[in-house]
């Protein structure tokens, strides 16, 4: 993976002296809230509901077993023995005190790590597929142009204050694991006539608007990837709009203008910028490239999975549901479901982040991913050893079987910590988790994904979500609004609202309803739910969730 | 009609823990229950002002709203409430440490 060079090094510790500065200043009364909130956000910390929130950037989701181990430290020195993985393949702390965080920053910086422009206007931390370097499916590792985006976006002088924060997301597979269609630029690795390059793009997004990316460019040469990049954000700076928070993505630029004149103005500045790139980005990324090569993979008999596998059901439950097929023979890529029933989505303990970190240093060439489902990764573990990989994630509870299931459920904190939250959602992700782990029906039902967000700004991807739940504060009471049919995939679509909203007493009860109908409705068990959802629409979801309207009807 | 005035306390976050804390009349609590209960507008306003003032110490000063209980303030909506406790998945916050400034 990639490892920073004398420069990235001088660079992150001087920001963090900087910022070391800026904390004492604001202690010492020389820099008012007004003048330290906008330097705190673009180093990653937050003031929320019940302390700071520092959130440390995993860059394309990439990790490794020193960097995880350091995570572990930084959560017990500093904060209370835990981090939360985000749906942007960020890590939180969610308490540490204001003196506290320069020190945290020094020690990520010891790891290669940072915060920077994981808040603010600015292009935030780049995310690409989960399963990059791994996925059998894959045309080329998505990584080293999401770290190559990371240096040219980095400190970029002139797009540190936007209209508002810009997200940008790569996959290098025709299937979709990075949602690219919901960031402000979704890059596809693409191959065309034997050329690399990309289909671009612009304006996909969730939130209060949501909408799905259009395509900006069928194809662009990968050499010429930077200058359009280049273009495109320096389009949306001078055009985004600044009057209005709500209208200020570059969804809503491209939703104004039409995907078609925002093109021709990208193509405008893209000409008279291009011969500014003069090919030292495509030397940098050859250079970036070799930090991306492949571990050197071992072969190793198969006899001891097979064995494992026949005899024992827990192992072979987990290894159909959380461990799928590596490209390279004898290999697969485990999931670690941080999602155990009754716990709180994407948590971590440092004691488990140790155990995930000591399994990727003996059984994984090193390597953990963190995945926008809020899940860790082991990309690469031959099949030999996931019995001894099985068994002592089981000892750390994160053994449990739930990938891509009803309780595998991604969570924003919600009001439990967030200050922009109008609804909790982690309680509403433990009830529905426990409740189905009880029912035992979760393998029965098959892949769903459900999606929780405490507010409209839709971190959980709750739009996309094959059921979405949003929660709301309605007349002072938290109410929580479903949507069906939402999907992330290359297919993305935005999920339709069912009706009106439901109580935290009674949205449990709404889930099981909805699953009820489908568990009766569709057509065999290999119809997944999002298959029954697009084969019959809306009506007998929405004749379970309401039947007083139908008894009215009637 | 104007909106008659219900009772508050002012509410802010602490400049280095960043936790909840209240103003009492002659300070800051981390407890709601101490806080100063304030009923008239104009003199909400007055200590807003104040609180606001004290940007060395305090993050975030706003009015929030309070149910008036035998005397001791309770939060009027879930927000507070959660504010004044802490997180529902673990007992941190609040609910771990109730201590003054």
């Amino acid at each position: 993976m990639y490892s920073y060079t004398d420069f990235d090094t001088a660079f992150v510790a001087e920001r963090n002296a900087q910022f070391r500065a800026q904390v004492e200043r604001r202690i010492d009364g020389s820099l008012t809230e007004d003048e330290f909130k906008p330097l705190r956000l673009m180093n990653g910390l937050y003031l929320q509901l019940h302390a700071y929130m520092l959130r440390v950037a995993i860059p394309y989701g990439t990790i490794n077993s020193r960097q995880m181990h350091q995570l572990a430290y930084i959560a017990d020195r500093w904060d209370k023995g835990y981090g939360h993985f985000t749906t942007r393949q960020n890590i939180q702390f969610n308490w540490p005190n204001l003196r506290d965080v320069p020190d945290m920053l020094d020690a990520l910086a010891e790891v290669q790590m940072h915060a920077i422009q994981t808040s603010g206007n600015t292009i935030r931390n780049v995310t690409a597929d989960h399963f990059a370097g791994a996925a059998a499916d894959e045309i080329a590792d998505p990584r080293p142009v999401a770290e190559l985006i990371r240096q040219w976006s980095t400190d970029h002088p002139e797009f540190q204050f936007l209209p508002r924060k810009f997200k940008v997301a790569v996959t290098g597979s025709p299937n979709d694991r990075a949602v690219t269609r919901a960031h402000d630029i979704g890059l596809r690795m693409i191959e065309r006539d034997g050329r690399a390059g990309f289909e671009v793009i612009v304006g996909g997004g969730l939130g209060r608007t949501p909408m799905i990316g259009k395509v900006l460019k069928d194809f662009l040469p990968q050499e010429d990837l930077l200058p359009y990049l280049e273009a495109i954000v320096s389009v949306y700076n001078l055009l985004g709009r600044r009057d209005n928070k709500y209208k200020a993505r570059i969804k809503i630029t491209v939703h104004e203008h039409g995907i078609n004149d925002i093109r021709a103005r990208v193509e405008e500045r893209f000409t008279l910028i291009r011969a500014q790139f003069t090919g030292v980005d495509q030397q940098m990324l050859t250079a970036i490239e070799a930090d991306f090569a492949a571990p050197d993979f071992k072969e190793k008999s198969l006899a001891g999975f097979e064995a494992a596998y026949t005899n024992d059901p827990v192992f072979r439950s987990w290894v159909d549901t959380n461990v799928i097929d590596h490209r390279a023979h004898g290999y697969a890529i485990a999931s670690i479901s941080l999602k155990a029933h009754g716990k709180t989505p994407g948590d971590a303990s440092s004691e488990q982040m140790r155990i995930m970190a000591d399994i990727a240093q003996d059984y994984a060439h090193d390597e953990l991913r963190i995945s926008h489902e809020q899940n860790v990764i082991l990309p690469h573990v031959h099949k030999a050893d996931l019995p001894k990989v099985h068994a002592a994630l089981a000892k750390a509870g994160l053994a449990t079987a739930n990938i891509g299931l009803i309780s595998d459920i991604i969570a924003c904190p919600g009001m439990d910590y967030c200050a922009l939250a109008t609804a909790r959602s982690i309680p509403i992700a433990q009830e529905i988790a426990t409740r189905f782990d009880a029912l035992k029906l979760e393998h029965d039902i098959g892949p769903l994904k459900i999606k929780i967000s405490g507010c409209i700004n839709a971190c959980g991807h709750h739009h996309v979500g094959h059921i979405g739940i949003l929660g709301l504060d309605r007349a002072g009471v938290e109410s929580y609004q479903i949507t069906l049919g939402g999907d992330g995939t290359e297919d993305a679509a935005i999920g339709e609202r069912a009706g009106p909203g439901f109580s935290a007493e009674d949205i449990l009860p709404a889930i099981e309803r909805i699953v009820d109908t489908y568990l009766k409705v569709r057509t065999e068990p290999s119809e997944t739910f999002l298959q029954t959802y697009q084969r019959l629409g809306l009506a007998p979801f929405k004749a379970a969730l309401y039947p007083e309207v139908q008894a009215d009807a009637a | 009609m104007p909106k008659t005035f219900t009772p508050k306390v002012i509410t802010a976050n602490h400049l280095l823990q960043g936790d909840v804390i209240y103003q009492t009349e002659t300070g800051w609590t981390r407890t709601l229950s101490q806080a100063e209960v304030l009923t008239d507008e104009a003199h909400a306003d007055l200590r807003l002002i104040e609180a606001s003032q004290q940007t060395s110490e305090v993050v975030g000063v706003y009015l929030a709203d309070v149910d008036v209980l035998n005397g001791t303030p309770k939060p009027a909506h879930f927000r507070e409430d959660f504010r004044a406790r802490g997180p529902s998945n673990y007992a941190h916050g609040k609910q771990e440490e109730l201590t003054n400034v």
